[in-house]
């Protein structure tokens, strides 16, 4: 993957829009997170293979970016994206990672399911 | 004493590295054939680098490959990867996942089996494998059932299981344990070069511990 682009991201996402799109959203801060530190508030969600279609996709912010995704009857959101990739299976990878390089969010959308 | 056969059943490539894979190179070395069984190629490690060397999509392709290099490395010939999905596990039919691990159990005739301690071993998956070999295994009478290592690091394991009573020294398959370890590079990495700012690392790497499961039936 490569540090965001916005403009590119923001190209790849207006190709991705007002179609069946598949979605993989994940938050995560680790499984061990709360082993580690018992202080910590472990929480996460993901979804995978979800079909969805936007009408307006937007990325913003200077980095860690956001981008939201407008469905005709709902949203969808992410925050802290660092990286992305635009695969030759035409998938929109985005994914944030931490100062050690760990996941911590991933938003991918995809024209055919993710395998 | 020498096993018929070890069967060892984790989630995650890389759940064998650090506390058994030294135990499975033993085995191995003394000609005891090793199946392992693994339930998920750890889709959903964090573990992507700086600068990322992987992405979600590509992570189980670096991992299956870093476990088969493991496998090489250990002496285990017959590695099976049951497909399920990481983190899910805990979501599955118990019954179902029982049947796939009893299959294996029926096939491969083990003395030994190594898995997680069911309740302490922290991750969901982890607590769900070893709750489901455990479900396996009861289906057989209690005299005809294998020996059950079980791995557990919770922080209330020593409290409420004892001390662990197995305990072995692996230093003579060290070199071999580290190269499992260094195959699994996606995981191990940033761990190991941790342990080496500590200088701990060998010694801690020597010992593998186990508490051999208690039936409850």
């Amino acid at each position: 993957m490569q540090p965001i682009d916005a403009a590119a991201v923001q190209e790849a996402l207006n190709r991705l829009a007002n179609r069946d799109v598949y979605i993989h959203l994940e938050t995560t801060n680790g499984a061990y997170a709360a082993h580690h530190n018992e202080g910590f508030f472990s929480a996460g969600a993901f979804i995978r293979n979800a079909r969805i279609r936007f009408t307006r996709g937007k990325i913003t912010g200077l980095g860690p970016y956001r981008i939201g995704l407008k469905l005709d009857i709902g949203w969808v959101y992410a925050e802290g994206l660092t990286h992305w990739e635009w695969t030759k299976e035409e998938q929109l990878l985005l994914a944030g990672h931490d100062y050690e390089g760990k996941l911590a969010v991933a938003l991918e959308l995809s024209g055919k399911p993710f395998a | 004493m020498n096993e018929r056969h070890v069967l060892v059943v984790f989630p995650h490539p890389d759940d064998e590295a650090f506390g058994v894979s030294g135990t499975i190179a033993q085995h191995a070395q003394s000609g005891t054939p090793v199946t392992y069984a693994c339930l998920t190629l750890g889709e959903m490690g964090r573990n992507m680098g700086v600068p990322p060397f992987a992405n979600r999509e590509t992570l189980p392709f670096i991992r299956r490959h870093e476990l088969e290099e493991a496998c090489r490395v250990l002496g285990i010939h017959d590695l099976r990867l049951l497909g399920y999905r990481d983190k899910t596990i805990e979501f599955e039919d118990e019954e179902e996942l029982a049947d796939r691990i009893a299959t294996i159990v029926a096939e491969t005739n083990p003395s030994l089996v190594i898995t997680f301690y069911p309740g302490y071993s922290v991750h969901p998956d982890h607590d769900a494998c070893g709750e489901a070999v455990i479900r396996a295994l009861k289906r057989w009478p209690k005299e005809q059932r294998p020996t059950v290592y079980c791995v557990a690091f919770a922080k209330n394991c020593e409290q409420e299981l004892g001390q662990p009573d197995i305990i072995r020294d692996v230093s003579s398959v060290i070199d071999t344990k580290l190269a499992a370890i260094r195959a699994h590079r996606s995981q191990t990495e940033g761990l190991m070069q941790a342990a080496a700012k500590r200088g701990d690392a060998l010694a801690w790497l020597k010992t593998e511990r186990f508490w051999t499961y208690r039936w409850d039936d």
